[in-house]
């Protein structure tokens, strides 16, 4: 529309490339790029959606298009596989297509939806969901939220609720559902009202060992930390032995290893007392990683 | 007779475009936004009913239309209004209040004299609606 209130006549052709840049898009691809190590699928598959989108965008620029795109995705991948951070860089593309208003991310589990007692579930939901409006709902571990072995569950409760703003309220608020791939295909099986609107399944590989390495070196850089040769070639024994062992969690195991290494490093140098050069404050060494109770439960 | 209370009430009602056009601004301020109902027009009942809690912490205003839809489905042909509550210390009071949905038939209020000692005469405003009982003041 022009000032005087009448409507433009419709530019005949649009510039794909300009219209990328002018949504600030490129930037957001380019740090998730820069950001995270890997996940070379999801990578890919986040550039599809945005490029659908953008030509979705266009389209109704040119009014082709007037329906609100159903945009609900689900994350699945094990755990520390960077799911809540891919889905932050998610609503911010989102929010810079404009297909979310704000663009912030609400994120739950069960325990914020289901409530304890009958008439207590329906509040709890819609109190988060309002909140989540105009933006995006990430729900962790989302197969928690269908129990059943139990059939006066309240989740069932939520779920309605929730399917019923997904159909109802597209253009208002985007869902993400998330969790551990073997147990959200049983999920989505027995509810297939969510199976149907979901438009896109993103899986998310485990790192490799190298990817792994290369996520520490990022931490600890950000900390302004380095490690030694020495506790390079630790780390890597580190990596290697922890994966073999129960609960590993991916870059989140190795984000807690890190803490601890740090813990140690600090209590290593304030034992040794005297003056400490900034080399010394910075530097993780051996020691400091060969320490875990990793390395004494693989022996 | 309409009733004019709070903000906007001399301007033709609000579209839900223009009401959420407001609650954005509200809930940009970081005010709480209430909704309230009664079917007691008159302008010192300060004792309107809640629907729900308070909404803190909202970002978009579309939370609350699905709130306001909510209300004026089980509230049909009563007063709803919309009050935004500023926590803020030193402030603590409703910054904005304004009628968001009103009975289709506003019947008015009568005007009661009352004489009293030594020629007096006492002026009382009574709603209409309010010589149903609660909760039928506005059913046709």
């Amino acid at each position: 529309m022009n000032e005087a209130g009448i409507p433009d006549a419709a530019p005949a052709e649009v510039d794909l490339r300009a219209e990328f840049d002018s949504a600030g898009i490129s930037e957001v691809l380019a740090r998730l790029d820069r950001e995270l190590v890997g996940l070379a699928p999801v990578k890919t598959r986040i550039r599809e959606i945005s490029s659908l989108l953008l030509v979705e965008r266009v389209r109704r620029k040119f009014a082709l298009s007037s329906e609100p795109p159903t945009l609900h995705m689900s994350f699945t991948g094990n755990p520390g596989t960077g799911k809540t951070t891919v889905a932050m860089q998610m609503a911010d593309i989102l929010h810079k297509l404009g297909f979310v208003r704000r663009g912030h991310l609400v994120s739950v589990t069960r325990d914020d939806l289901v409530g304890q007692y009958i008439g207590h579930t329906a509040p709890k939901t819609k109190e988060i969901l309002k909140k989540a409006m105009g933006g995006v709902l990430f729900i962790d571990e989302a197969y928690y939220l269908y129990r059943p072995e139990n059939e006066r569950d309240y989740g069932q409760e939520a779920i309605e609720i929730l399917l019923q703003v997904m159909e109802n309220q597209r253009d208002d608020l985007v869902v993400i559902l998330a969790g551990y791939s073997d147990r959200m295909d049983k999920f989505f099986s027995s509810n297939p009202g969510f199976r149907s609107r979901i438009a896109h399944h993103i899986d998310f590989p485990d790192y490799t060992n190298e990817e792994l390495l290369r996520i520490a070196e990022i931490l600890l850089a950000r900390q302004n930390y380095r490690m030694s040769f020495a506790a390079r070639e630790a780390l890597v024994a580190y990596i290697d032995a922890r994966r073999k062992q129960p609960h590993f969690s991916n870059a989140r195991s190795i984000r807690n290893a890190l803490d601890r290494a740090r813990l140690r490093h600090a209590n290593r140098i304030f034992d040794a007392g005297g003056v400490v050069s900034m080399d010394a404050l910075s530097t993780i060494d051996a020691p400091d990683i060969l320490a875990s109770r990793v390395f004494r439960e693989a022996s | 007779m309409r009733i004019t209370q709070g903000c906007f009430s001399f301007l033709p009602d609000l579209t839900d475009e223009q009401i959420a056009k407001q609650i954005q601004y509200c809930l940009e301020s970081n005010w709480a936004v209430n909704l309230e109902f009664t079917d007691d027009p008159h302008p010192r009942n300060t004792y309107w009913e809640m629907w729900g809690l308070p909404m803190f912490d909202l970002k978009d205003a579309a939370g609350v239309m699905m709130e306001l839809a909510g209300c004026r489905k089980a509230h049909a042909g009563k007063y709803i209004r919309l009050t935004a509550f500023d926590s803020r210390h030193g402030w603590e009071s409703v910054k904005l209040s304004f009628i968001v949905g009103r009975p289709a038939g506003e019947q008015g209020f009568t005007l009661v004299r009352q004489e009293s000692g030594g020629r007096n005469i006492r002026y009382t405003t009574r709603a209409y609606a309010t010589d149903r009982p609660e909760g039928h003041r506005y059913d046709e």
